[in-house]
């Protein structure tokens, strides 16, 4: 046996120099020899740890065997198995923080590459020709699925690989939710989405879109025409505002606003795209998760000299993946660190900048982390052309408003069952953002799989 | 996508088409509006929804002829297809029986005044029409709001037709001759919903706007649309689009309404010289 070995293949990138000119992906991902030697490191451990920090428990010594063994195929049937969205997890999963936190090898050295070799596999058999797996008969039962996010594609896909016939409405003209409005093409290229939108059509899931459940359809429609149960994954879409003078200039945008412009619409292809977006000379951007990072890191290739991040709290407590929070920098994004604002300055009806306040830590608050509180007197300002309001989002409210029998909790969220992901109206589940106000891809996923389960249950009582 | 199956010329550059749309027509309601996309390039537009069958699946659209994407829009003929349709949006107005009620159109701001002063009829009301245009050849659907309206009044801007002025000099007329107005209803060019709001505050007569803030999504996740209503901010699409005019910050609607206007224009430049060249 080979010695073990602690440093873990490097991934290319495009250099940040380069990367911040385009739009294209900046992580270039293993080719074969990487990824078989990556896939060696692993110590195919009899209780693999990594399994349980992912969402969907995928059999990960498993997969990560059959590429050592340059069994590519097999390998990517194994993560199908948990997992009908590989190529997408494999990039924006927060591995860090999931299957890769607990990884025995990150005792001593770097942890197995977990993601990266997802995504190896799942690029692999995207280009070599992407396998159907033969399908059960048809047990004649309708379900409709709300919602073409990673919740609802999950569910949509795992219903239909039991034989359900499933209808997935979508409000927009795309799958893919935040995958496809939200997350840039520099992250999550935007036909790996469609190829695997796509899988899961040809799992025989009818994709209705531009359908606004709630308006277009009701819940109560769906019942009527036959449907039996009802999955919602309909995210938390709805931004929130600061609630400070001047935000509603010209030149302020919500996250939400400023990449749907640039992701969903292309407006970074404008005139060639209909759609127009600003093209700030300097950009601020309001908080500091991965939804800022994206919109300060669009900034720059939008061609931005100056793109700023300005953020209430500390390096420490940034909610940011420490991976965007380095690409960032290592781009060029400025970080303005306990810092707060309180008022958008206004030149005849645009954007001139920010006045803002200098905070200092407190005592722990309710998330646990410092509570910022302003200095007196400490405000300054920052001049900006473009300010992007990225503090979050909630669910929209619409569906609930429309639907008799949904619980909404003060925050806005659906209210479910954890367990099963039931919500308070007997044959409708939920999953995702809708349920957790915001968190991440493959967590919506998991939700969604506990949801397919007692569905699936839920019909077969029914029976 | 969805089937054009009829298109109309009402006037230079006003343009209508029926949209075989089975869902939308099914569950719309007077107030309302969809969101369109040309073509997979194309950007998302909001238009009203002036008409709709729910019987044969049919939406009625009624649109200028402003930009880029409304200009590729009139490009369409019948049993072409639109890329996407997606509504009904919006909520509907609130219709009631309020006694008399005049309805303030404005250019295209027919289009969703007309449902709205059918069901205001349908409900008992009295209703008024004051409609106008720049000019005589740009009226369109004048009959269609008679059959709905128990008296309509018309003017244009260079007095080719009716009276010679604004309508809101026709509602002023309405006003002075000591008619009880319970409510007036309006939509059109924000400049005029500003002006009629202006009026009716002096007559203190209640008044619903019908405001046409730019959008994106049209489903409440962008807040490209936002305005200011009572101090506080709205979404025009989830919100409205009608509100209390009287409280619109109608400056503000303006203003925003101009955001792209450079670029609006560099786009349609672009197009009108691609399009010659063909
Ligand atoms: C900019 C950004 C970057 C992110 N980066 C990461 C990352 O790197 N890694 C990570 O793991 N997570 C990331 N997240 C979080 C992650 O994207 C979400 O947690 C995840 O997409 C939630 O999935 P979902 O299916 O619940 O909802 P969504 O992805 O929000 O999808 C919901 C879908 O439902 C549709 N819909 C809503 N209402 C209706 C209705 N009434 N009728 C019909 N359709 C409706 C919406 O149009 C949308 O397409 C990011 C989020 C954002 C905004
Ligand atoms: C709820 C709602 C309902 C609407 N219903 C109709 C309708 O039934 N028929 C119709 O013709 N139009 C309607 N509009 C306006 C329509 O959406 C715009 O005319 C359209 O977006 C213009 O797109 P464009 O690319 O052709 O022009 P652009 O290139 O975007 O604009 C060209 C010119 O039109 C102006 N403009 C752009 N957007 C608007 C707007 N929203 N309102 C007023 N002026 C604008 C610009 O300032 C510019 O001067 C409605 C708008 C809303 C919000
Ligand atoms: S799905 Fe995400 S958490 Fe699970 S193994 Fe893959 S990268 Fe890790
Ligand atoms: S914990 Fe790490 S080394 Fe062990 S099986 Fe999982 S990936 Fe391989
Ligand atoms: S158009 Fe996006 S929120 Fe209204």
């Amino acid at each position: 046996m080979s010695p073990v070995e602690f440093k873990r293949i490097p991934v290319r990138e495009q250099s940040p120099q380069e990367r911040v000119k385009n739009f294209q992906e900046v992580a270039l991902g293993y080719n074969e020899e990487e990824a078989v030697a990556e896939a060696k490191r692993c110590l195919q451990c009899k209780n693999p740890p990594c399994r349980s920090g992912c969402p969907v428990n995928i059999d990960i010594p498993k997969f990560i065997k059959h590429i050592a063994e340059r069994e590519f195929m097999e390998a990517i049937r194994e993560l199908k198995r948990w997992n009908n969205l590989p190529a997408i997890c494999g990039r924006v999963c927060p591995q860090e923080r999931q299957c890769e936190q607990p990884c025995v090898m990150g005792k001593r050295g770097d942890p197995i590459n977990i993601g990266k070799l997802e995504r190896f596999a799942a690029d692999w058999e995207l280009e070599h020709g992407v396998e159907i797996p033969s399908l059960p008969e048809p047990v004649g039962k309708k379900v409709a699925v709300v919602g073409a996010g990673p919740a609802g594609l999950t569910v949509a896909g795992n219903l239909a690989r039991a034989g359900i016939q499933v209808t997935l409405f979508e409000a927009l003209h795309k799958e893919g939710g935040v995958l496809v409005y939200g997350i840039p093409e520099f992250r999550l290229p935007k036909k790996i989405v469609a190829a695997e939108a796509d899988y899961v059509k040809r799992l025989g899931v009818e994709v209705k879109l531009d359908v606004l459940v709630g308006r277009t359809i009701t819940i109560d429609d769906l019942f009527g025409e036959g449907y039996e149960a009802v999955f919602l994954g309909t995210g938390a879409g709805l931004p929130l505002l600061l609630n400070i003078p001047g935000e509603n200039l010209n030149g302020v945008f919500s996250a939400n606003e400023y990449l749907i412009r640039s992701n969903l619409m292309k407006a970074y292809l404008f005139p060639e795209f209909d759609t127009p977006t600003k093209r700030g000379k300097k950009v601020a951007v309001i908080g500091a998760g991965d939804v800022s990072m994206d919109c300060a890191r669009t900034a720059l290739r939008l061609g931005a000299e100056k793109s700023m991040i300005i953020y209430r709290r500390s390096f420490e407590e940034m909610p940011a993946r420490r991976e965007e929070y380095h690409h960032a920098a290592e781009e060029g994004v400025e970080f303005h660190w306990l810092t707060a604002p309180v008022r958008i300055l206004e030149d005849s009806g645009n954007v001139a900048g920010l006045e803002c306040v200098r905070m200092q830590l407190g005592e722990p608050d309710a998330s646990g982390r410092r509570k910022p509180i302003p200095i007196d007197g400490s405000n300054f300002e920052i001049e900006a052309d473009i300010v992007v309001i990225a503090i979050g989002t909630t669910p929209n409210p619409l569906v609930t408003m429309t639907t008799p029998g949904l619980k909404m909790s003060p925050h806005g969220t659906l209210v479910v069952d954890k367990k099963t992901g039931k919500t308070t109206r007997p044959g409708v589940f939920a999953g995702g953002d809708v349920i957790s106000g915001g968190a991440t891809v493959i967590s919506a996923m998991g939700e969604g799989k506990i949801a397919v389960e007692n569905i699936l249950k839920y019909l077969e009582a029914k029976w | 996508m969805f089937r054009i199956l009829r298109k109309e010329e009402l006037a230079p550059s006003i343009k209508l088409i029926d949209v075989h749309a089975p869902m939308v027509a099914r569950k719309a309601r007077p107030g309302q509006f969809v969101v369109v996309r040309v073509r997979e390039e194309g950007e998302r537009i909001p238009l009203t929804i002036a008409d709709w069958k729910p019987n044969s699946g049919i939406v009625t659209i009624v649109f200028q002829e402003v930009g880029v994407t409304s200009l590729k829009l009139g490009e369409l003929e019948e049993g072409d297809q639109l890329q996407d349709l997606l509504g009904p949006l919006g909520q509907p107005t609130h219709i009631d029986k309020f006694g008399t009620v005049v309805c303030v159109p404005g250019g295209v701001g027919i289009a969703p005044l007309f449902p709205i002063a059918r069901a205001l009829q349908e409900q008992g009301n009295m209703v008024i029409t004051c409609m106008g245009a720049r000019s005589q050849n740009l009226l369109f659907w004048v009959d269609r709001m008679r059959s709905v309206s128990d008296e309509v009044l018309i003017s244009t801007d260079d007095g080719s037709f009716g009276f010679h002025g604004f309508t809101t000099d026709l509602l002023k007329q309405v006003i002075s001759r000591g008619t009880k107005i319970n409510m007036v209803f309006t939509a059109g060019p924000a400049i005029m919903m500003k002006k009629v709001a202006e009026v009716t505050a002096l007559a203190g007569i209640p008044t619903i706007a019908s405001l046409n803030a730019m959008m994106v999504d049209g489903t409440g996740m962008c807040g490209v649309c936002r305005v200011m209503v009572d101090g506080k901010t709205r979404f025009t699409c989830v919100d409205g689009p009608d509100f209390d005019a009287h409280k619109v910050d109608f400056d503000h609607l303006l203003s925003r309404l101009a955001v792209y206007k450079a670029e609006e224009k560099a786009a349609l430049d672009l197009y009108l010289k691609r399009r010659g060249v063909k």
